[in-house]
């Protein structure tokens, strides 16, 4: 009998309530049950189905967060036995699973989102794969928008979802939070894929990117409620929040890139800067530092006019001993010439020539401190090599404004 | 889980017979199976003679064909190999990483398929 229309609403928007409020919830606790995410993402699915035509005909159940857990994992064991392949481990899933799912209506669903979150993150999974599984499966992202994240057709990014859950299961990727052994370097990629997250929202433009910076932020926030009082997660938070709180003013109004010491402070969002500084002062008085605790401290020093230089010049050498790669080196001799002089920055320039020749941030910092130093042809040569390197229109804007104002003798 | 660990290395990357390091890498071999109780349990494991001594065969239309040499000829030759039971691939990786040809060659960790 098919419910009637009013009734049908009501129904739908209880189970978008659900969905949207406890979605991540109910699917991690389906993965780490099952330890399979392609049978917890299509037993939900079901139960979704099954919800719909039951809520309609008895009404919304009291707790429908348990309802749909319970039915999921109902259809997932009718699954595992119908597969011709339920094979001895499968079944005793099945079995484990069938006694949660006949169990007198638990309190509550088991949190098992962290777990979801570092088999989502697992190093043994390729970066790319890492980054999209996570919006995928922890973040609720559709295929399709996942696929147009990385600018890629949806059945290809499709077939990686599908590699990737076969992995997991096939290869037995644990659902499973880490111990002290490895909990540093998992937790490390895992914060790099929120990370990343954050930064494709910062290249991606202005609608689809502010959604990937807020699916980070709640990333990172629920990592960090999750792990209480660790300072890398709380240094990762820090410092989404003290690049998110200067983000409108990033671009000026002619669509050229704004560097901190320039930006309209007027347009830096207060509230989450202040928040940022707290999380990163906190973090730090827990006396383990870390390289996402340094990068915030060093964002915290550009959430000011003008930038606290020696402190940004001294974090960056902290900073090289946890990741000693050129692009650290370019910030610190960037800071440095900042402090000492255009000379200091470029006798440490000129040592990175070799390793950052396509890179276009290294040329336009060569091509700044040249000016200052006097030396306007070769200024503006390096001028020329950045914007042949670039393609982003915020980039190009600054470079050109900048590369004329030396050619002028503005220097 | 089952894994299969199979060892990959460059000829003449890892120390040479003879040397300390030699001997230390052997110890380090010795030891494994011990010093990883409670993470895996070993199965089975050997070294295998040299790539020059492999024969590679094919049957194709019910008749046997033989190649002198490895199946694949790579920089990097397969040069033993661990069975072990572990409960899930991080316990896997953690013994990979134990094995002195992690830090000379490369393993590669592959599950066992489950017939049960």
């Amino acid at each position: 009998m098919a419910p009637h229309a009013p009734a049908a609403i009501g129904v739908a928007r209880a189970l978008d309530q659900v969905m949207r409020a406890d979605r991540g919830r109910i699917a991690a606790a389906l993965a780490g049950r099952l330890r399979d995410l392609t049978l917890a993402e299509e037993a939900l699915q079901e139960a979704l189905l099954s919800a719909v035509e039951h809520w309609g005909r008895s009404g919304v159940p009291d707790r429908p967060q348990a309802w749909l857990y319970r039915v999921a994992l109902r259809k997932a064991i009718d699954a595992l036995r119908r597969s011709q392949r339920a094979h001895a481990h499968a079944t005793g899933w099945a079995v484990l699973a069938e006694d949660e799912a006949s169990a007198p209506d638990p309190q509550s669903i088991p949190d098992q989102r962290l777990a979801l979150i570092f088999a989502c993150c697992h190093p043994a999974l390729e970066g790319k794969t890492r980054v999209a599984l996570t919006l995928r499966s922890v973040c609720g992202l559709t295929t399709a928008e996942v696929a147009r994240v990385f600018l890629d057709a949806e059945p290809t990014m499709g077939q990686r979802l599908s590699r990737a859950r076969a992995k997991i299961a096939g290869a037995g990727i644990p659902f499973a939070v880490p111990g002290a052994e490895d909990w540093r370097e998992r937790l490390d990629s895992v914060l790099t894929v929120v990370y990343l997250v954050f930064t494709a929202g910062y290249t991606a433009g202005a609608g689809p990117g502010h959604e990937l910076r807020g699916e980070a932020l709640f990333l990172a926030r629920l990592i960090d409620s999750l792990t209480p009082g660790d300072p890398e997660v709380e240094g990762c938070l820090a410092l989404l929040l003290l690049t998110e709180g200067r983000a409108k003013a990033r671009i000026g109004a002619d669509g050229a890139s704004v560097p901190p010491g320039e930006q309209d402070r007027a347009m830096w969002d207060h509230a989450i800067l202040d928040e940022g500084r707290a999380l990163v002062l906190r973090a730090l008085s827990r006396g383990v530092v870390g390289p996402f605790q340094i990068k915030a401290a060093i964002a915290a020093c550009h959430a000011q006019t003008p930038p606290d230089w020696p402190q940004v010049e001294a974090l960056y050498r902290t900073l090289l001993r946890f990741e000693d790669t050129p692009v650290v080196r370019l910030n610190h001799a960037v800071a440095l010439g900042e402090v000492q002089g255009a000379s200091a920055a470029l006798v440490v320039l000129a040592t990175l020539g070799q390793q950052l020749c396509g890179f276009q941030p290294y040329y336009a910092a060569m091509a700044a401190f040249l000016a200052r130093a006097g030396q306007g042809a070769a200024a503006l040569a390096a001028f020329d090599r950045a914007l042949d390197l670039t393609q982003d229109p915020a980039d190009i804007g600054y470079l050109r404004a900048r590369r004329a104002q030396v050619a002028r003798g503005e220097g | 889980m089952k894994y299969l660990l199979t060892l990959y290395a460059e000829p003449g990357a890892e120390p040479s017979p003879g040397s300390d390091q030699f001997d230390v890498m052997m110890n380090e071999y010795f030891s494994l199976e011990e010093r990883m109780k409670g993470i895996a349990t070993f199965l089975a494991g050997e070294g295998l003679n040299g790539v020059e001594t492999a024969t590679t065969l094919r049957k194709r239309a019910g008749k046997v064909e033989t190649t002198d040499g490895p199946f694949a000829e790579t920089r990097e030759h397969l040069g033993g190999f661990y069975l072990i039971d572990a409960a899930d691939l991080d316990a896997a990786l953690r013994f990979a990483a134990e094995i002195p040809a992690a830090r000379y060659g490369s393993v590669e960790v592959r599950p066992v398929m489950a017939y049960d």
